[in-house]
């Protein structure tokens, strides 16, 4: 009882600290929106002082340092949390990783406010709080209960495999992410981020079709692909109106209410759909067996028939 | 009941290897054709923008390697002109300074941005007219007396100013809020201090010629201005006559230049004799600007 009720802490936890994680992307994304990135010019205090004057720009960048402490504290004690109670080796060692990209996203926010070169340091920052986002997510989903009860294995003949195909479109929309973050701070031009976007819809359909042909009764399976395909649905609506915006701000004097809203949508929802696609295909890797491991059939397992099996066995 | 593996990511994982096989060399080529755009996009960068300057004439040997050339007083000629803008000026952009009420208190009236300042019959203001070639023998002392910029009702004063290699740059704060001044060069190095109302003017130097420095507030992001940092004294921000004078020119060769924040930069030779007075002008297209904006 005192395991399970722990186990649910850390868990909740965990969660909690995604989606401070949330909070902390969107007011990163603030401070890019309000070209406020360089209005501290000092670090780690503000204008030498531990609460700087509250105007203009300063609210934004203040706002994000005092989330990125807070994450930063979050995950510190998640990891020990983790350390001290955790059976599981690869969670220890997640957790400590997690802390150590914390860090490392703090040292680069650093580096980016001290020295400047925004296209080089900020892509990084963007890329590496992506990077951050995914092992505290992936963290949540270890820790959950779903994730730690017994599942029913299920078996996929199809080729590529659902696993294979789901991973390639998380890899997809991270390096979409990458090439976003480019394009926002100047590292890329906005051609490489469109073929992005045509590449992530394509597997993204493909992903989905591939649930539904496959595993149509697997209810986990199938909600991670209509998250998916919301995310990157309304991801491609928001990076349309978000790229008109920009160009509308090209010429403007500063940024625009419609320009910071539509740029920090995209951004926020573009983590949304990596943690969408990161979701189904970890759910993927637990619930359906490796290609080599099927024996004959050549039709996937119905998921009831599995979980009847399964409740059989145990 | 959990069995021992279950819920373990690691050997979740195991148990994937072959499956991950062919997902893994799909993830290596994505990630190294990410390496390659990284790469080409840094090999993209750098280098500053635009062109050179107006004014002065004070001249001096250079103690460089080369024996520099001396400007002979009794040869010199001038460049006279004027800038204009052909066609309708952009419709004017506001600045909202809503969000911070000391600076919005300050201005009854609404604020227009300064970056196209039209004047009679077109005249240009704000545009930096320099020379760009023609003087490479040539080397100069900057000035003694400092450039001055302030920051006065939550905006730069002037918009656009140039000054000599090595000539003090003096930026002072008359507002009763704290600004940022964040000067971006790309050759000279980059500095970004912060400034309270009534600190201590921000004094500062370039040590390589540069144009183009954008000067801006990240408090306040409406707060641009832009600098020019020249190696020679022949150069001149033109004032809302759009008017400009380069005297004390030793005859020459000369590509002049103009720049203007918004409609770029126009070049003409000119061929400056002895003792001669030249008058040239420079033409802004209003319309081709807004197309290439478009």
């Amino acid at each position: 009882m005192a395991e399970a009720m722990r186990r649910a802490g850390v868990y909740k936890f965990a969660f909690a600290t995604a989606c401070c994680t949330v909070l902390l992307l969107v007011a990163g994304a603030l401070v890019t929106s309000n070209d406020a990135a360089d209005s501290v010019p000092d670090w780690p205090l503000a204008y030498n002082r531990i609460i700087p004057p509250w105007v203009g720009g300063i609210r934004y960048e203040f706002t994000h340092r005092v989330f990125a402490g807070l994450v930063a504290v979050l995950t510190a004690i998640l990891a020990v949390w983790i350390a001290r109670s955790e059976t599981r080796r690869s969670i220890r060692r997640l957790g400590w990783t997690a802390l150590a990209l914390v860090l490392a996203q703090a040292g680069l926010g650093a580096l980016r406010v001290l020295k400047g070169h925004p296209a080089l340091t900020a892509t990084a920052h963007a890329i590496l709080a992506q990077v951050f986002f995914i092992a505290v997510v992936s963290l949540a989903l270890f820790m959950s209960p779903w994730w730690q009860r017994e599942l029913p294995s299920l078996k996929d003949s199809g080729s590529p495999s659902l696993r294979s195909v789901s991973l390639w479109t998380t890899s997809i929309i991270f390096l979409q992410l990458i090439l976003g973050a480019g394009f926002r701070h100047g590292a890329f031009g906005i051609i490489p981020h469109m073929g992005g976007a045509a590449a992530v819809l394509f597997f993204a359909i493909w992903t989905s079709r591939t649930v539904r042909k496959r595993f149509k009764t697997v209810r986990e399976l199938r909600k991670g692909a209509i998250y998916l395909n919301s995310a990157v649905g309304l991801q491609i609506l928001l990076g349309g109106a978000a790229y008109g915006a920009i160009v509308a701000a090209r010429t403007a004097v500063q940024p625009t209410f419609v320009y910071v809203v539509l740029t920090v949508a995209h951004v926020l929802v573009g983590a949304l759909t990596l943690a969408s696609s990161l979701l189904l295909t970890l759910s993927c890797f637990r619930m359906i067996g490796p290609s080599d491991a099927i024996e004959t059939s050549s039709h996937a397992v119905d998921a009831r028939t599995a979980r009847a099996a399964g409740k059989a066995s145990a | 009941m959990r069995s021992p593996i279950e819920g373990d990511p690691s050997i979740v994982f195991a148990r994937a290897k072959s499956g991950i096989r062919s997902s893994r060399r799909t993830t290596i080529t994505l990630v190294l054709a990410t390496a390659f755009l990284a790469c080409a996009a840094c090999g993209t960068k750098g280098g500053s923008s635009s062109t050179a300057g107006p004014t002065a004439g004070m001249v001096s040997p250079t103690n460089g390697a080369v024996p520099a050339a001396v400007v002979d007083p009794s040869t010199v000629g001038s460049i006279t002109g004027i800038v204009t803008l052909i066609g309708p000026p952009p419709a004017p952009r506001l600045i909202y300074m809503t969000a911070e009420p000391m600076c919005d208190r300050q201005h009854p009236t609404p604020v227009v941005s300064p970056e196209v300042v039209v004047g009679k019959d077109g005249a240009l203001a704000n545009a930096v007219v320099f020379i760009k070639s023609g003087l490479e023998n040539y080397s100069f002392a900057a000035p003694k007396d400092a450039v001055h910029l302030s920051q006065k009702g939550c905006m730069y004063d002037p918009h656009v100013l140039a000054l000599m290699v090595g000539q003090t740059l003096e930026v002072s704060n008359d507002d009763q809020t704290l600004h940022n001044v964040h000067m971006m060069a790309k050759i000279n190095p980059s500095t970004n201090r912060g400034q309270a109302g009534g600190q201590p003017a921000i004094q500062e130097s370039f040590s390589q010629e540069e144009f183009a420095i954008p000067i801006q507030c990240n408090i306040h992001p409406w707060m641009r201005s832009y600098a020019f940092v020249f190696k020679s004294p022949y150069f001149e921000v033109t004032p809302n006559s759009g008017k400009f004078e380069l005297k004390n020119l030793p005859p020459g060769n000369y590509t002049i230049a103009a720049w203007q924040e918004r409609y770029g930069t126009l070049e003409q030779r000119v061929a400056l004799g002895a003792n001669e007075s030249k008058m040239i002008s420079f033409a802004f297209d209003a319309g081709a600007a807004q197309a290439a904006n478009r």
